[in-house]
C-alpha cells in the first residue's frame, strides 16, 4: 500500500511541477490535462485507500518514507499515518479538487495566468494531502505552511489589483499569528515528549495528563492545556475562528474556484482535522475543550449574522463558511470529533457546490458580484439554479439532505454535553440554524427570483454556462444530497474512527445519540418535527416575506437600526481595531527601529564603522609589506625574539 | 660493525620517483621541443606508478626502516596519495599555460618530481635528519622553479627573496635541531619523544630548540610573522609554479608539523600550544585583513593562504585526535580549493596575457559561464559558505578548539572569516555583475583540463554535502 500512498501525494505534485515549470511549453491544454490527470490519479488511488481502510477495515498504516535527519534522538521524517480518518479526508479533498480543476477550465478560460493557476491548485492539493497524511508534527507543519503559501499566492492571483494584494497580505499575516501559536504548540510537544511522532506522543500523553508547567513563575498551568490551546490557536488561524477570522471574507478576492476549493471545502478545514487528529491530547484537557467550544459557538452565531447584510454573492457564502466552521469547532469542543469530521465532509461538498454555483452566476453576469444587480436568474440558467437550490437546502439542514444529518448531529451532541459552556453553545448553534436559513434563502431569492435588476446589455447575454462548469455542479450536487444519509451510520455510530479518534467515556456524547438513532430515514422523519426544522422554516418564511413580498422592508429596518447595522457592516470593528492597533503600532515600531537602530547604530556605527576600521588596519598592514628583503628578515628575527623572550621570562 | 641492508620495501614509491626523476632528466635532453609532451607523459606516469605502489603497499601498521629514519604509516601513505593527486592535477592545469609561454621544458617536470620526492620524505620522516633532508630537497626545487622564467625580473626578485629567507629559516630549523640533539642525544623522533617525556619542560635547552623548530616550520607554512615571502613569491612566480607551491607542499608541511610537534615533542605540548595560539591568531587576523586590500588575485590568494594556515594551526593546537583529524581535513580541503582557484586563474591566462588582477575576472560569466560557476563555488567554499566543503572544514576545526575551551579563539576565527568573506565575494561580484574591461573572447580549454577543473569544482560541492566520506578517510589515516 505504501506505493499507493506515495502515488496519491506525488501525482498532484508532478502535475504542479510540469504545469509550473514547463507551462509555456505545454500550453494551456497541456497544463490542464497534466494537472487534472494528476489529481484524478490521486482521487482514484484515494478510493482504493478508502476501500482498503474503511470497507475492509484494514489496520492503520504508520510508516516512514524518508528520514531527513536525526538530531539528538529526534527523528525528522516524512511519513504517512493512514487510517479511516485520513482515508475520508483524502477522498474528500481529491474529489472536490478534481471537480474544481475541471470547473477551472471554464472559469479561467480567458485568463492570462491559466497555467500558473493550474500549477497552484495542483500544488495546493499536494500540500493538503501531505498535511492530512502526515504521521508527525513536522510534516503536519510543512503541509500547514504549504497550503498557507498557496492560499496566499491564489488570493493575490490577480496581483495587479490593489485589493487582492491587500487581501493576500492580510491572510498571510493573520495566519502568521495562528502559526506562531501552532509552532509554540509543536515546540511544547517536543519539549514535553521529546518526540514529534504522533504515535509516540499519543502513547505517552495519558502519563502527562497531570503534569504542570510554569510559564509565568509561580503560576502552575496544566501542560496538556497549554499544548492544546497553543495548537488550537494555530487551528483558529487556519480555520478562521474568531478573532482570527478576518482574513477569510477578504480572501474572496481570489478567483472563485479557489474560494470553493481552498477557502471553503478543504484548507480551512485543516484546523478541524488537526484537532480531531489530536483528540488523544485534547481529551486530557477539559479547559482546552471548553475554550474550543466557546470560540466555536461565538464564530458560529456571530459570523452568521454578518452574512445577512452582505451584498456580494461570494461574501455571503464566505460568512456562511465561517459560521459552518464554527459549527465544526463546536462539535470538537463537545468531544464529538467524528461529528465534526462528518460535517466537514458534507460541508465540503455543498459549500463547494454553492461557491461553484456562485461562480457560474458570476460568469453569466460578466463578473458582476453584487446581488442587488441580479434577480430572476432561474429561467436563464436552469442547471445552476437547481443545483444551487439543492446546495442551499443542504446548507440550511433540510431533513434528508446531507447538511441535515451532520448539523442535527452537532445540535444533539451539544445538547447532551456537560462541558462548561455547553449551555451557551447550544443556544448559539440553535439560533444559528435560523440565521443560516435566513441568509441562505435571502441570497437564493435575491439572485434567482424576484425582479430582474441587471442592465439591459447583461440581460441580453444571459445564458447557461458551458458544460465544464455545469458538470462539476451536477457531480457535486449528488453527494450534497445523499452523502449524509449514506454515511451517518458508519461514521458516527460504527467503529470506523475507533482507531483514529480517542474519546474519554465521560465525554462520549455519541453514546447518547446512538441510543436515539434508528436508521437514517427515521432520523430524517424525526427531524421534520424537531425544533431545528421549525427554525429553518422560520428563516425561509421571514426571508421570503422580507425579500419577495415586501422588498421595501429591509431598507426601513436598516434605517431604524442604523447603529446596529453600522457595527455589523464594519464587521464588529475587528478590522479597525487590528489596523489601528497592530498595523499602525508595528509600523511605527518598525520605523523607529529602522531609523535609530538600523540606520543609526547598525549601518552607521557597526557596518560602516567596522568597514572603516578594517580598511584602516588593512592599509597599515599593507605598508608593513615593503617589498625589501631586510624588512622581511627583520620581521622574522623579531618574531623569533618575541617567542624566545615569552618562554624565557615565563 | 656490520652493515645490514635496510628493508627497501616500504620506500619503493620514493625509489620509483627518484629513479624516474633522474630518467626524465636524461631522456629530456635528447628530446626535440615538439616531443616535449613525452616528458609530460612520463612525469604523469611516475605519479600514477607511485600512487599504485603506495596503494598496493598501503600501511596496515607503522613500519620503520632505513635505520629508524623513515616510517611508513597510514597517515603518511594517505597524504602521499593526495600529494600525487594534487601534483598530477597541477601538471595538467599548467601544461597549456607553459606551452603558450615557451616554458614547456623538462626542468619544470624534473624539479616538480624532485619536489614530490622531498615531500614524500618529509611525510615519512622519522628523524630530524630526514626531516631536514626532505625539506631542503623540496625547498631547493621550489627556489629553482620560481625562477624558471629567468628573463622575468619579478620572478628573479621573488626567487631571490624566497631563497634568502628560506635559508634563514633553514638555519633556524637546523639550530633548533642541534639543540634538541644536544638535549636528548638523538635525532630519532622516537628516542627524542622518550627523552623529552623524561626531561619535561624544565630543560631550557629543549624549550629553546622548540622555539627555533616552530619558527622554521612556521616559515614553511607561512604563518605570521614568518609569512612575508609568501605574497611576493605567489605573485612573482609564473602561475604554474604558484599553483605548485600553493598545493601539495601544504600537505607535506602539515605532515612535518605532525611529525615534529606531535610525535617528537608531544610532551612539550603546553609550550607549543601557546606558540601556535599566537601564530594562528595573528595569521587569521593579518591574512584576512591584508587580503582585503589586494587588487592582484594571486597576491590576494596568498594572503588568503595565510589565513587558512591559521585555521590549520587551530586544529593542531587543540592537541586532541579530533583536532588533528580536523586539521588534516582542512589541509586536504584547502589544497582542493587552492588548486581549483589557481587553476581557473591559469585557464584565464593566454599567450602574452596574465590574468592576475581581480579586474581580469570581470564579466567572466559572459565569457565562460561554467568556469565562472566553478570559481564561484570555490570562492564561496573558501569563504566558508554553508553546504560547501570549506564550511565543514572550518566547522570541525572550530569545534575541536571549542572542545578544549578556547572559545575566544574560535570567535576570533569566525569574526575574521566574516571579514574575509568580503574579498572572496568581490571576485564573484566581478565575475557576475561587472562588464569586462576589454572584450575577451570565450575561453577554450582542452578536454582533459575541462574535465579536471569541472571535477575539481564539483568536488567542492559534493564533499560539502557528504563531508563524512572524506572525514572517514582522514580518521582512518590518523588512527594507526
Amino acid at each position: 500500500m505504501q506505493n499507493v500512498y506515495l502515488g496519491i501525494v506525488l501525482a498532484p505534485l508532478f502535475g504542479a511541477i510540469i504545469a509550473g515549470l514547463f507551462g509555456r511549453k505545454i500550453g494551456r491544454a497541456g497544463a490542464h490535462w497534466v494537472t487534472i490527470m494528476g489529481v484524478a490519479i490521486a482521487f482514484l488511488l484515494s478510493l482504493v485507500v478508502l476501500r482498503h481502510h474503511v470497507m475492509q477495515g484494514a489496520e492503520p498504516y504508520n510508516g516512514t518514507v524518508y528520514t531527513w535527519m536525526v538530531i539528538e534522538g529526534i527523528r525528522l521524517e516524512v511519513g504517512f499515518l493512514v487510517d479511516s480518518l485520513t482515508a475520508v479526508m483524502i477522498t474528500t479533498v481529491t474529489f472536490v479538487s478534481l471537480m474544481v480543476h475541471i470547473y477551472t477550465i471554464g472559469y479561467m478560460h480567458d485568463d492570462d495566468g491559466y497555467q500558473r493557476f493550474f500549477c497552484y491548485i495542483a500544488l495546493f492539493t499536494f500540500a493538503m494531502l501531505m498535511l492530512v497524511m502526515s504521521n508527525n508534527f513536522l510534516q503536519l507543519f510543512f503541509g500547514w505552511e504549504g497550503v498557507g503559501l498557496v492560499s496566499y499566492l491564489l488570493i493575490g492571483f490577480w496581483f495587479k489589483r490593489e485589493s487582492a494584494i491587500f487581501a493576500s497580505l492580510k491572510a498571510f499575516l493573520v495566519n502568521r499569528v495562528g502559526d506562531f501559536g501552532f509552532l509554540l504548540g509543536i515546540a511544547a510537544v517536543l519539549m514535553a515528549f521529546n518526540s514529534i511522532d504522533y504515535a509516540d506522543v499519543f502513547a505517552a500523553a495519558p502519563l502527562m495528563a497531570d503534569m504542570t508547567i510554569q510559564i509565568i513563575p509561580g503560576v502552575d498551568w496544566s501542560l496538556m492545556t497549554v499544548i492544546c490551546i497553543l495548537l488550537f490557536i494555530g487551528a483558529m488561524g487556519k480555520s478562521a475562528q474568531v478573532p482570527l477570522h478576518v482574513w477569510l471574507p477578504d480572501s474572496m478576492e481570489g478567483p472563485t474556484p479557489i474560494s470553493a476549493l481552498i477557502h471553503a471545502a478543504t484548507m480551512v478545514t485543516a484546523g478541524i482535522f488537526m484537532v480531531a487528529r489530536m483528540s488523544p491530547l485534547f481529551e486530557l484537557s477539559p479547559t482546552a475543550l471548553s475554550f474550543v467550544l466557546v470560540i466555536g459557538s461565538i464564530t458560529a452565531l456571530f459570523m452568521g449574522f454578518l452574512g445577512i447584510i452582505q451584498n456580494d454573492i461570494k461574501r455571503v457564502i464566505a460568512y456562511s463558511t465561517l459560521s459552518q466552521l464554527g459549527y465544526m469547532t463546536v462539535a470538537l469542543g463537545v468531544s464529538a470529533y467524528s461529528v465534526a469530521i462528518f460535517h466537514l465532509m458534507t460541508h465540503a461538498f455543498f459549500k463547494a457546490l454553492l461557491f461553484l454555483g456562485a461562480g457560474s452566476v458570476i460568469i453569466a453576469m460578466h463578473h458582476e458580484q453584487d446581488i442587488r444587480k441580479m434577480g430572476g436568474l432561474w429561467k436563464y440558467m436552469p442547471i445552476t439554479w437547481f443545483t444551487f437550490l439543492l446546495g442551499t437546502l443542504a446548507l440550511v439542514g433540510t431533513p434528508g439532505f446531507a447538511g441535515f444529518y451532520s448539523k442535527d448531529s452537532i445540535l444533539e451532541a451539544v445538547h447532551f454535553s456537560h462541558v462548561p459552556g455547553a449551555g451557551f453553545a447550544y443556544l448559539a448553534v440553535m439560533l444559528g440554524v435560523f440565521v443560516t436559513s435566513f441568509y441562505s434563502f435571502r441570497l437564493y431569492f435575491i439572485v434567482f427570483h424576484g425582479k430582474e435588476r441587471m442592465d439591459h446589455h447583461t440581460q441580453e447575454h444571459l445564458h447557461e454556462t458551458p458544460a465544464v462548469v455545469t458538470v462539476p455542479l451536477m457531480l457535486l450536487a449528488i453527494p450534497s444530497v445523499v452523502i449524509g444519509a449514506l454515511t451517518i451510520e458508519p461514521m458516527l455510530f460504527g467503529d470506523m474512527f475507533a482507531r483514529s479518534i480517542f474519546v474519554l467515556p465521560e465525554y462520549n456524547v455519541l453514546e447518547h445519540l446512538k441510543e436515539h438513532f434508528h436508521g437514517a430515514i427515521s432520523f430524517a422523519l424525526h427531524g421534520l418535527t424537531g425544533l431545528p426544522f421549525i427554525l429553518v422554516l422560520a428563516g425561509l418564511g421571514s426571508s421570503y416575506y422580507l425579500y419577495m413580498v415586501r422588498p421595501d422592508l429591509p431598507g426601513q429596518i436598516q434605517q431604524r437600526l442604523s447603529v446596529l447595522y453600522d457595527i455589523m457592516n464594519r464587521k464588529y470593528l475587528f478590522d479597525e481595531f487590528y489596523q489601528s492597533f497592530f498595523m499602525r503600532g508595528s509600523r511605527s515600531l518598525g520605523t523607529a527601529l529602522w531609523k535609530y537602530a538600523d540606520a543609526g547604530v547598525i549601518d552607521g556605527l557597526l557596518v560602516n564603522g567596522t568597514a572603516r576600521l578594517v580598511g584602516w588596519v588593512a592599509s597599515v598592514t599593507r605598508c608593513l609589506q615593503t617589498g625589501y628583503l631586510y624588512t622581511y628578515a627583520f620581521a622574522m628575527i623579531i618574531g623569533l625574539l618575541i617567542l624566545l623572550t615569552w618562554f624565557v621570562t615565563r | 660493525m656490520n652493515f645490514v641492508a635496510p628493508d627497501f620495501m616500504p620506500v619503493l614509491p620514493e625509489l620509483l620517483v627518484l629513479t624516474m626523476a633522474c630518467l626524465v632528466l636524461v631522456i629530456d635532453v635528447f628530446l626535440e621541443q615538439r616531443q616535449r609532451h613525452i616528458t609530460y607523459g612520463l612525469a604523469q606516469l611516475t605519479l600514477v606508478g607511485a600512487a599504485l605502489l603506495t596503494l598496493v603497499t598501503y600501511a596496515q601498521a607503522p613500519v620503520t626502516t632505513m635505520f629508524g629514519h623513515y616510517i611508513k604509516d597510514a597517515m603518511g601513505d594517505l597524504l602521499k596519495l593526495f600529494i600525487y593527486l594534487a601534483t598530477a592535477v597541477v601538471f595538467l592545469y599548467s601544461r597549456d599555460y607553459l606551452k603558450q609561454r615557451d616554458l614547456f621544458k623538462g626542468e619544470y617536470y624534473v624539479l616538480g618530481l624532485f619536489g614530490v620526492l622531498g615531500m614524500m620524505i618529509m611525510v615519512s620522516a622519522h628523524s630530524l635528519l630526514s626531516v631536514y633532508l626532505g625539506l631542503e630537497l623540496l625547498s631547493l626545487s621550489l627556489y629553482a622553479l620560481v625562477v624558471t622564467d629567468r628573463d622575468s625580473p619579478v620572478a628573479s626578485e621573488a626567487a631571490m627573496k624566497y631563497f634568502v629567507l628560506g635559508s634563514l629559516a633553514s638555519g633556524m630549523l637546523l639550530y633548533g635541531i642541534s639543540m634538541i640533539y644536544g638535549a636528548t642525544g638523538s635525532v630519532d623522533l622516537q628516542v627524542v619523544a622518550d627523552a623529552v617525556a623524561v626531561q619535561g619542560k624544565d630543560n631550557l635547552v629543549l624549550v629553546f630548540g622548540l622555539v627555533f623548530l616552530v619558527v622554521g616550520l612556521s616559515f614553511k607554512l607561512g604563518a605570521v610573522p614568518f609569512h612575508m615571502w609568501l605574497p611576493d613569491v605567489y605573485q612573482g612566480a609564473p602561475t604554474s609554479v604558484t599553483l605548485y607551491i600553493g598545493s601539495a607542499p601544504k600537505l607535506a608541511a602539515f605532515a612535518l608539523v605532525m611529525r615534529i610537534l606531535v610525535e617528537g615533542l608531544g610532551a612539550l605540548q603546553d609550550d607549543w600550544h601557546q606558540m601556535l595560539i599566537i601564530l594562528s591568531a595573528l595569521s587569521i587576523a593579518l591574512g584576512n585583513l591584508a587580503a582585503l586590500m589586494q587588487s592582484n588575485i594571486k597576491r590576494m590568494l596568498a594572503y588568503s593562504t595565510i589565513s587558512h594556515v591559521g585555521f590549520l594551526l587551530l586544529g593542531i593546537l587543540s592537541g586532541t585526535p579530533e583536532g588533528y583529524a580536523a586539521a588534516m581535513f582542512y589541509t586536504i580541503v584547502y589544497v582542493l580549493m587552492a588548486v581549483g582557484a589557481f587553476g581557473v586563474i591559469i585557464m584565464l591566462s593566454r599567450a602574452g596575457f596574465e590574468a592576475e588582477n581581480i579586474d581580469d575576472f570581470k564579466g567572466l560569466n559572459d565569457r565562460s559561464p561554467w568556469l565562472a560557476f566553478l570559481m564561484m563555488m570555490i570562492m564561496m567554499s573558501m569563504a566558508g559558505v554553508p553546504f560547501l566543503v570549506g564550511f565543514y572544514a572550518k566547522w570541525v576545526v572550530l569545534q575541536a578548539i571549542i572542545n578544549v575551551g578556547l572559545v575566544w579563539l574560535a570567535l576570533l576565527g569566525v569574526l575574521f572569516s566574516v571579514i574575509g568573506a568580503f574579498y572572496y565575494l568581490r571576485v564573484i561580484k566581478c565575475m557576475y555583475f561587472d562588464k569586462p574591461e576589454q572584450s575577451g573572447e570565450p575561453i577554450t580549454l582542452s578536454m582533459d583540463t575541462e574535465i579536471a577543473i569541472s571535477a575539481n569544482g564539483l568536488l567542492v560541492v559534493v564533499l560539502g554535502l557528504y563531508p563524512t566520506a572524506l572525514m572517514d578517510v582522514v580518521r582512518s589515516g590518523l588512527l594507526n
